[in-house]
């Protein structure tokens, strides 16, 4: 196979929904390459699936010409069909099939018969390490097995192009390493793979990446040659005297600072374009903090290529004055286990949250995180220990507790078909604000987040960002003391991701309370410590920084958070094989 | 071949894994079956009236007596209507009848009555039942008078003699039972197969197949085939039980019952196929497969609401409801026999109903998401 030849040409396409008239697809031309992975970079509706679709011949173009392995996918699905396969989110996989009996499944759909197929099955169950799960039920493996299940599925009969939808989301980065590490062996077979993605550091392991955003093409290339855009404009800043949160709020009022994160105990930052690198004690970091040159990376390019990040502070910065952080606990579980049937979700969680601190629980879907979360709201109840919030028992005061507490569920729980001030309106009279509190709470968060332009729109058709501001609006509106956020920022972009926890570091530093849920070890970072649930029980605590450097060793001297998730949980798993 | 078999292999597993297709297919025609066998009766039952009696004499006597002989009557005697106006009122009386003082004097006359009958009209259909009973008991009651008194009352009255055809126990399970056959095969053809295909939508697992060679019609039939069976065994189920615990007779062969069964299975999964293709989301399928299959089914059927009596346009509408069909040649099967003259007509309704509906559904199914 000749690796210079396209296997895909894209000339022009773009896709219509005319129903919901959305340009999902604008104008996109390109080509991908065999023998190498291809990912297709972007938030939450870029058009990702979208193009996986019209490239396996699921949707037809409403403009421009794609050519897949030869065929036309619109004239030839069936031959595009024999030679592409594809795996959409979530699988594509028969919950209440066996491993054995999906494969059997995916074989007989692709005609793969007699020694054939038990010569492919041996070669595909060594290749995921599912052998000893045959019989089990699909719906009852983990996620990363899921995944290698799906993968399998694909695989029956090698294709030449494989297409991956999402196939990171909610794996555990364990998982997620075996899955690249598959996916490379492909590849060097001379598989083209397609890999879809949100999570822009997936894009550094990737030779050729799409960038898309709303549905265009603002990057086509190797991963590297958009990183060279920002050589020389990373660096770390440690040993940061004070708040931390406060100093990045000042930090990116600057104009020489494009874009600034915290990672663990320091901030990190890009500096503008051909400015001068400011000193620390410009960034009011104290006489001790140090800034060193670190290694750019793939989303700092994004944010250079998307002009940087938002550069005006908070609104919540401005709304009350800052109380002195005291040392009472805000947020405290003792021994929370849950039990559905003899299937033990949480065993034995214990932590305690200080005012005015951001605590993440971090792990892989299905590791209990959701669970131990609603119990922490009172929306579950747990089969032993207890949870407080603001002093309170949820289960013996369970309306007391909640007006303390504001929620924020996972894709933002807004109502679509009501307008922005119907969605606070509403959410207002579920916290018992009324008259002339209600009205002024919610004209104070109509102007905070901007929000005045949009009153009348219904909430599904908010761009991304405002459904984000809207969510959170809900969420505070009576004010609450503790704030629970469910995977706050999963599928979001970059930019609206830093808008959002810039309004969550100011409202910390007005003394509320954080509780966050992520598998996004990226936004893990932001707490100030966390506890790692893995497989029902908390596997480790602590801050970010402790984490990791429990992970430092001779072969990783600077390991990342995804790095300590690893080894902690390759060593829980070895712990548990034990006993 | 190799793909349409493992398609049915797939599904058959999953119906077999499914606590609620076996819910449908199993417990639903049964439990439809002992509701209807026991639960529900049309057949004429005891009264319970009030009989007023003004003044006593011989003939009050003998009219009590013969109306207390009544197995359709449960009798209370006053003298006074005042004493079951309450009764009426609350409902514990389905009737009163009114023996007036100068009964034994106009009795032999024929131009007035000496009884009068009062019935409670918020329940119109107890109300009349009760009316013809006390009608034809009267009747009787006078006629044996004329007889054993000797006196002749000039010509016989007309005498009504009900002779009932096929279902000569007039017992109303013996059409109520083949009815919920109907209902079942509905219920898992439209509802079931609406449900499922939903689902793989819902799942994502559709993307996954059409993504691999499949065609539309092996995902079609690989679809078809194990809700036919599952349909055809619970049709046998409902008939076995039918015969054995409810004593339902069967006359005809079974044969037709299997060939007017399966045209009928094909026309409600090609109802179910249609609904969730267009819908694409189970609480949205089961919606339209209850409104569109097994509320028509249940009302156009003829199985508890007689179409003959519906106005013009529902009876049109009837026309093109399958369980129709189906309704009659299972009524017909059980209590006549293989009477082409009317099995015959509701095979070819059926037959176009079914060669319509995977018209349709071959149309509006595409193998593109758009």
């Amino acid at each position: 196979m000749k690796h210079d030849t396209a296997l895909v040409t894209i000339s022009g396409v773009s896709k219509l929904f005319e129903n919901a008239n959305i340009l999902a697809i604008s104008d996109l031309t390109s080509q991908i390459r065999p023998g190498r992975v291809t990912g297709l970079v972007g938030p939450d509706g870029a058009g990702k699936t979208t193009l996986l679709r019209l490239i396996s011949g699921l949707l037809r173009p409403s403009e421009g010409k794609l050519e897949v392995c030869g065929f036309d996918p619109v004239k030839e699905p069936n031959s595009v069909h024999e030679v592409v396969a594809y795996m959409p989110q979530r699988f594509g996989l028969y919950d209440d099939l066996t491993v054995f009996e999906n494969l059997n499944l995916y074989a007989d759909l692709r005609s793969v018969t007699g020694p054939q197929r038990a010569a492919t099955f041996e070669r595909l169950l060594e290749f995921t390490g599912l052998k000893p799960f045959t019989k089990r039920l699909a719906g009852a493996l983990s996620g990363g097995m899921k995944q290698k299940l799906g993968i399998a599925c694909a695989l029956i009969e090698t294709p030449r192009l494989l297409l991956l939808d999402e196939p990171s989301v909610g794996v555990d980065p364990l998982s997620r390493r075996e899955l690249w590490q598959m996916v490379y062996e492909l590849v060097d077979q001379g598989i083209g793979v397609i890999w879809s993605t949100a999570y822009l550091d997936e894009a550094e392991r990737c030779a050729s990446v799409m960038l898309l955003n709303e549905g265009k093409l603002i990057y086509d290339g190797p991963p590297d040659a958009l990183t060279d855009r920002v050589q020389g404009r990373a660096f770390l800043l440690s040993n940061i005297e004070g708040d931390r949160r406060s100093v990045l709020a000042r930090t990116l009022e600057k104009t020489a600072i494009l874009d600034g994160v915290i990672q663990g105990r320091n901030i990190r930052i890009v500096t503008a374009k051909g400015a001068i690198t400011p000193l620390p004690s410009d960034l009011l970091a104290g006489e001790a903090a140090i800034m060193a040159s670190t290694p750019p990376r793939f989303e700092d390019a994004f944010m250079d290529l998307m002009g940087g990040g938002q550069k005006q502070p908070s609104p919540f910065l401005k709304l009350q004055s800052t109380n002195a952080h005291q040392n009472e606990i805000a947020v405290e579980a003792m021994g929370l286990t849950r039990r559905f049937g003899d299937f033990t979700a949480t065993d034995n969680i214990s932590f305690e949250v200080k005012r005015g601190e951001i605590y993440g629980l971090i792990g892989p879907n299905g590791a209990g995180k959701s669970t131990t979360f609603k119990m922490l709201c009172g929306l579950l109840k747990p089969s032993e220990g207890f949870a407080r919030v603001a002093g309170m028992d949820l289960q013996k005061a369970p309306s007391k507790a909640r007006a303390r507490l504001g929620y924020m569920a996972q894709k933002f729980s807004l109502y679509g078909d009501l307008s922005v001030s119907q969605n606070m309106d509403f959410f207002a009279g579920i916290y018992g604000l009324i008259g002339k509190k209600r009205r002024e709470a919610i004209e104070t968060l109509v102007s905070t987040f901007g929000l005045a332009s949009y009153l009348e729109t219904n909430a599904i058709m908010l761009p991304l960002g405002y459904k984000q501001r809207l969510a959170l609006a809900c969420a505070v509106l009576h004010e609450p003391d503790v704030l629970f956020l469910d995977e706050p920022t999963s599928g979001v972009d970059p930019l609206t991701r830093r808008e959002f926890w810039s309004h969550i570091n100011a409202m910390v530093g007005n003394g509320v309370t954080v509780v966050v849920t992520t598998h996004f070890l990226e936004e893990a970072e932001y707490c100030d410590r966390m506890a790692l649930i893995y497989r029902g029980r908390m596997i480790a605590a602590g801050a970010p920084d402790e984490l990791k450097a429990s992970a430092r060793s001779e072969d990783i001297p600077e390991p990342t958070l995804e790095d300590a998730f690893i080894a902690l949980v390759e060593k829980d798993d070895r712990q548990r094989e034990q006993t | 071949m190799t793909r349409m078999v493992g398609l049915t292999r797939k599904e058959t597993l999953q119906v077999l894994r499914d606590p609620s297709t076996i819910m449908i297919a199993v417990i639903l025609p049964l439990l439809l079956l002992f509701l209807f066998g026991y639960g529900v009766t049309f057949d004429p039952r005891s009264f319970n009236v009030g009989l007023v009696i003004e003044q006593p004499t011989a003939e009050t006597g003998s009219f009590k007596a013969s109306l207390e002989n009544s197995r359709f009557f449960q009798v209370e005697t006053s003298h006074d209507r005042r004493f079951f106006e309450q009764d009426l009122v609350a409902g514990r009386l389905n009737g009163i009848i009114i023996l007036r003082e100068d009964f034994a004097r106009v009795v032999y006359r024929a131009d007035t009555a000496p009884i009068q009958v009062i019935v409670d009209g918020s329940d119109p259909n107890t109300a009349y039942l009760v009316n013809n009973y006390v009608q034809l008991l009267w009747a009787n009651w006078l006629e044996q008078v004329s007889i054993s008194s000797g006196q002749s009352r000039g010509p016989p009255l007309a005498s009504l003699e009900p002779q009932i055809w096929y279902n000569s126990q007039v017992s109303s399970k013996n059409y109520l039972v083949p009815g919920s056959v109907a209902i079942t095969l509905t219920m898992i053809g439209a509802l079931l197969t609406a449900l499922v295909v939903a689902r793989e939508w819902e799942r994502g697992t559709m993307e996954a197949l059409l993504a691999t060679p499949v065609g539309i019609t092996e995902l079609i039939i690989g679809k078809i085939i194990p809700y036919f069976l599952l349909g055809l065994g619970s049709m046998v189920l409902s008939v076995i039980t039918a015969i054995l615990v409810f004593d339902v007779p069967f006359r005809g062969s079974f044969l037709l019952l299997l060939l007017t069964s399966s045209v009928f299975m094909l026309c409600s999964l090609g109802q179910g196929l249609l609904i969730s293709t267009i819908t694409r989301n189970q609480l949205v399928a089961a919606q339209v497969s209850i409104l569109s299959a097994f509320l028509p089914a249940f009302y156009f059927s003829n199985f508890v609401f007689e179409i003959d009596s519906m106005p013009w346009a529902l009876r049109m509408i009837s026309y093109a409801v399958p369980a129709r069909y189906f309704v009659s040649s299972l009524q017909t099967l059980f209590l006549s026999g293989d009477i082409w003259s009317v099995i015959g007509p509701d095979l070819i309704g059926l037959g176009l109903f079914a060669v319509l509906i995977f018209a349709i559904t071959a149309r509006v199914t595409r193998t593109t998401l758009d």
